[in-house]
């Protein structure tokens, strides 16, 4: 028999727990490595390109925005400021652009940034970029003064050699190595080396699942407080991981129980369930927000009848697009211009036509006069995109009421963009009307909105056919002053209200949601994530 | 048995061969460009074009199908249209989870429902018939998204025991691989469970009829001895079949169970790719779901002689 004292026996258990302890930890796996403080940042969209200059994909942007730093930027006031330059000079006749570029530049992968590369980045951009192609149209040459600084020469002036180079939206002409940015401007690069705030790390990039960015230690930011793109850079956390989370109530779930800190796009119709926790501020960080838009096929009928696209007109009321988009006046509004409202050349300059009294026979009557008679119109929608949906539904509706034969054409996105490029009759596969969103800064000038073209089979999808707007878009290129500017922007946006090229639906903010122990969130139409510190 | 194997492995050639051909024709005829999705919603046409020709989608079927071919010959998948990085490194960073999945949904669902049945059928009429039926009619009814839901509702927002969303690989630790698999697992092994349950309830009642069985309760044997030796082993081979095609629904299963818990899988994968007109991802992932299917069918058949000696290859 073995005598066992009781001594002995609490000295066995603490033995036997202490190996279970042992084991527990060892089954819940070693601590992750020490990465000090991680932001978990769930995206707008999941990313699957790495070149912003390929694809005009937001996502990509703002990857971008990430991992590349630029030589100017906007800031909140719409002034261009000085990012990757530290100074610069234009000569007397406005030709000449000399750059520097500020000292401690220096790429990921420790080379410092030279005028080379600044060269190289540009003109790849330049030939993909609606701004940029205008800017390249007018370059005569681009030349390497020294490492640090660099000199434009222009053809004839162009007052917008800033604002091209500051553009805050697709495509940002990001500053890559020279390297990468040799890579042809319709290849997509691979190489994510930048000079900005954040270094990618390519390893641990799952597609579909998570992005992940460490600090750039060495990058040295401007002494400014940010403001949008502009300003100093500032990055308050060590590493940023974007979970991209497919399903909207998966991902509100996430952020309520803290497993995410930042969800950059919350569905409106989540907002009362998400604001309910205390512990999540549900904010509107976007000043500009973005613009819905009605398109119509120019090129068939019976929309190539500027009287049926004025019946369209005379009867769409913003409230109801901003309504169904935004479900409230918080966040969706009427802006009745073909500028972003909020920005220098946004006006009401002809605006009655979309803001005056919604008239229903008098849209009759110009669809009797347009000799429409029952022909079938194809309204598209993609149904994986609530944007699209929601505002065609509004409009298949509305044309309906005008007694007009309408088919939604329902699909998802990818069939959608690929149908709209068929120019052939509706019979033939082609189409009548689509919508789509632009975000704010895509639209304030005429220089940016692609949609606001008149140069027939030339333009953006629908090819709308209009001399006198085209007249206008280069004249405003070539306006001296802001205030001219603004001028000739009137005149379009009068001449838009007349032969509408499309229709602008309602301005919408999409609110963002982060857990409170985050602060420094900028506002700006772009979401950044420098200067966001996590307590 | 091994002249079998190879008999069915050299058959599978020409059914993956059409499978590829079927796969490749379908993509070239439906519609959706991935160049408007690479270029853009602001790109203009001229861009788009310039894309595609850049990426060969300008070329005819024979020449875009010869060099897809070509490049399975010598064992290359090719490459994701968007991201560049191969569709071979692509489905090896999925393939982790939707296995994880799938096995734990398996260990769950056999696990439960085998038993389940058995008890269904020795208890036939009774209230635990009644019950375990009733679960599994409801268990077939309510859809997997609606399970996932309630179970992250309840176990991860109210009771916050564990994780709504996320893989944690075994590599990371067993305790938060189970803890991030828990959930799914469930809801996807609940339909699953379901249907095994009522298989083996059906075929052991079938069983529990036969004269042997009756023969050996005569003999004096206990109830859970007949039940487990004698009948349960020869209702093995439906149950096993079942067991089989099941897996194959898994894999439409994990699609949606993926995508609610964002689990990085080829559900996932195969989801996204179909969205964007990723051709080769498509294709990729088709030719490997076909060959584990062809893969499990051949298992299944083979594992008949385990259970049923009569049955010899």
């Amino acid at each position: 028999m073995i005598n066992i004292s009781r001594s002995s026996v609490r000295q066995h258990w603490r033995a036997i727990s202490l190996g279970l302890a042992l084991a527990l930890g060892a089954a819940a796996g070693t601590p992750a490595l020490a990465q000090g403080k991680v932001l978990k940042f769930v995206p707008e969209a999941d990313l699957r390109s790495l070149d912003p200059i390929w694809t005009t994909a937001y996502i990509t942007r703002n990857h971008g925005y990430m991992v590349y730093d630029v030589l100017f930027a906007t800031d909140a006031n719409f002034h261009l400021q000085p990012q990757m330059v530290d100074k610069w000079e234009i000569s007397k006749d406005n030709l000449s652009y000399t750059f520097t570029l500020r000292d401690g530049l220096k790429f990921h992968d420790g080379a410092p940034v030279r005028s080379a590369d600044c060269i190289a980045s540009v003109e790849r951009w330049a030939k993909r970029d609606v701004f940029g192609q205008r800017l390249g149209e007018l370059t005569e040459s681009w030349t390497v003064v020294n490492d640090k600084t660099f000199r434009l020469k222009l053809k004839k002036p162009f007052p917008y050699v800033l604002e091209a180079l500051a553009k805050p939206s697709s495509n940002v002409p990001f500053i890559m190595p020279e390297r990468v940015a040799k890579t042809d401007a319709f290849t997509a690069i691979t190489d994510a080396t930048g000079s900005g705030p954040f270094k990618f790390v390519k390893e641990q990039w799952v597609p579909g699942n998570k992005v992940v960015y460490v600090k750039n230690t060495d990058y040295v930011p401007r002494k400014e407080a940010p403001s949008w793109g502009a300003g100093g850079k500032v990055v308050k956390v060590d590493r940023v991981e974007w979970i991209y989370i497919p399903d909207s109530a998966t991902a509100a779930a996430a952020l309520n129980t803290g497993e995410v800190d930042w969800w950059q796009q919350l569905p409106v119709d989540l907002v009362p369930v998400v604001a309910k926790n205390k512990d999540i501020k549900v904010e509107s960080v976007d000043p500009l927000g973005s613009i819905g838009m009605l398109r119509f096929n120019h090129l068939q009928a019976p929309f190539n009848n500027v009287k049926m696209r004025q019946a369209v007109l005379a009867v769409l009321d913003q409230n109801d697009y901003a309504m169904a988009i935004a479900s409230d006046s918080k966040n969706g509004k009427a802006c009745a211009s073909f500028f972003t409202c909020g920005t220098p050349m946004a006006s009401s300059a002809g605006s009655a036509a979309l803001t005056g009294k919604r008239d229903f026979e008098h849209a009759k009557a110009l669809v009797k006069e347009a000799g429409y008679k029952g022909e079938k119109i194809v309204l598209m929608s993609a149904t994986d995109q609530p944007i699209v949906n929601s505002q065609a539904l509004v409009t298949q509706e509305l044309l309906r009421k005008i007694g007009l034969n309408v088919e939604l054409a329902a699909s998802d996105w990818g069939t959608m963009i690929t149908r709209r490029s068929s120019k052939e009759p509706v019979e033939k596969g082609g189409w009548s009307i689509f919508h789509t969103w632009f975000v704010g800064p895509d639209i304030t000038t005429p220089a940016l909105n692609s949609a606001l073209r008149g140069a027939g089979e030339k333009s953006w999808f629908g090819w709308p056919t209009d001399a006198r707007l085209e007249e206008l878009r280069d004249a405003w290129f070539n306006a001296p002053t802001v205030a001219d500017q603004k001028k000739i922007a009137e005149e379009m946006q009068k001449r838009a209200f007349e032969t509408v090229p499309y229709i602008p639906t309602a301005q919408f903010i999409i609110p963002t949601a982060y857990r409170s122990n985050l602060s420094g969130v900028i506002n700006s139409p772009v979401t950044f994530l420098w200067n966001v510190e996590k307590k | 048995m091994l002249r079998y194997l190879l008999k069915r492995l050299l058959a599978s050639i020409p059914v993956m061969a059409v499978v590829a051909l079927f796969v490749f024709s379908l993509l070239y005829l439906s519609p959706g460009d991935p160049a408007a999705v690479i270029a853009g919603d602001i790109a203009t046409e001229a861009d788009i074009a310039r894309i595609r020709a850049q990426l060969g989608l300008d070329q005819s079927f024979m020449v875009r199908f010869g060099g897809w071919t070509w490049g399975l010959l010598h064992g290359d998948l090719g490459t994701s249209i968007f991201t560049g990085l191969p569709v071979a490194t692509l489905i090896g960073q999925r393939i982790e989870p939707t296995l994880a999945l799938t096995v734990c949904t398996l260990i769950i669902a056999v696990g439960l429902a085998v038993p389940l049945g058995v008890l269904a059928a020795a208890r036939a009429g009774g209230w635990i018939d009644r019950s375990v039926m009733a679960l599994s009619v409801l268990g077939f009814s309510v859809p997997v998204f609606v399970i996932a839901y309630g179970l992250i509702l309840l176990f991860a927002v109210e009771l916050e025991w564990l994780p709504v969303q996320g893989y944690r690989s075994l590599k990371e630790g067993l305790l938060p691989f189970l803890r991030h698999m828990v959930l799914p697992s469930v809801a996807l092994g609940i339909v699953y469970m379901a249907l095994i349950a009522r298989i083996t309830r059906a075929t052991m009642l079938d069983v529990l009829a036969q004269d042997y069985v009756r023969t050996a309760t005569a003999k004096g044997l206990a109830h859970n001895t007949v039940l487990t030796r004698h009948a349960l082993k020869n209702a093995a081979v439906p149950i096993i079949t079942i067991i089989g095609i099941g897996v194959a629904a898994l894999i439409g299963g994990v699609v949606v169970t993926e995508t609610v818990f964002a689990i990085p899988g080829l559900g996932r994968l195969t989801v996204d790719a179909i969205l964007r007109r990723d051709y080769p991802i498509i294709q990729g992932v088709t030719l490997l779901f076909s060959a584990v299917y062809v893969l499990v069918n051949l298992v299944v058949d083979l594992s008949y002689s385990l259970f049923d000696p009569r049955i010899r290859y």
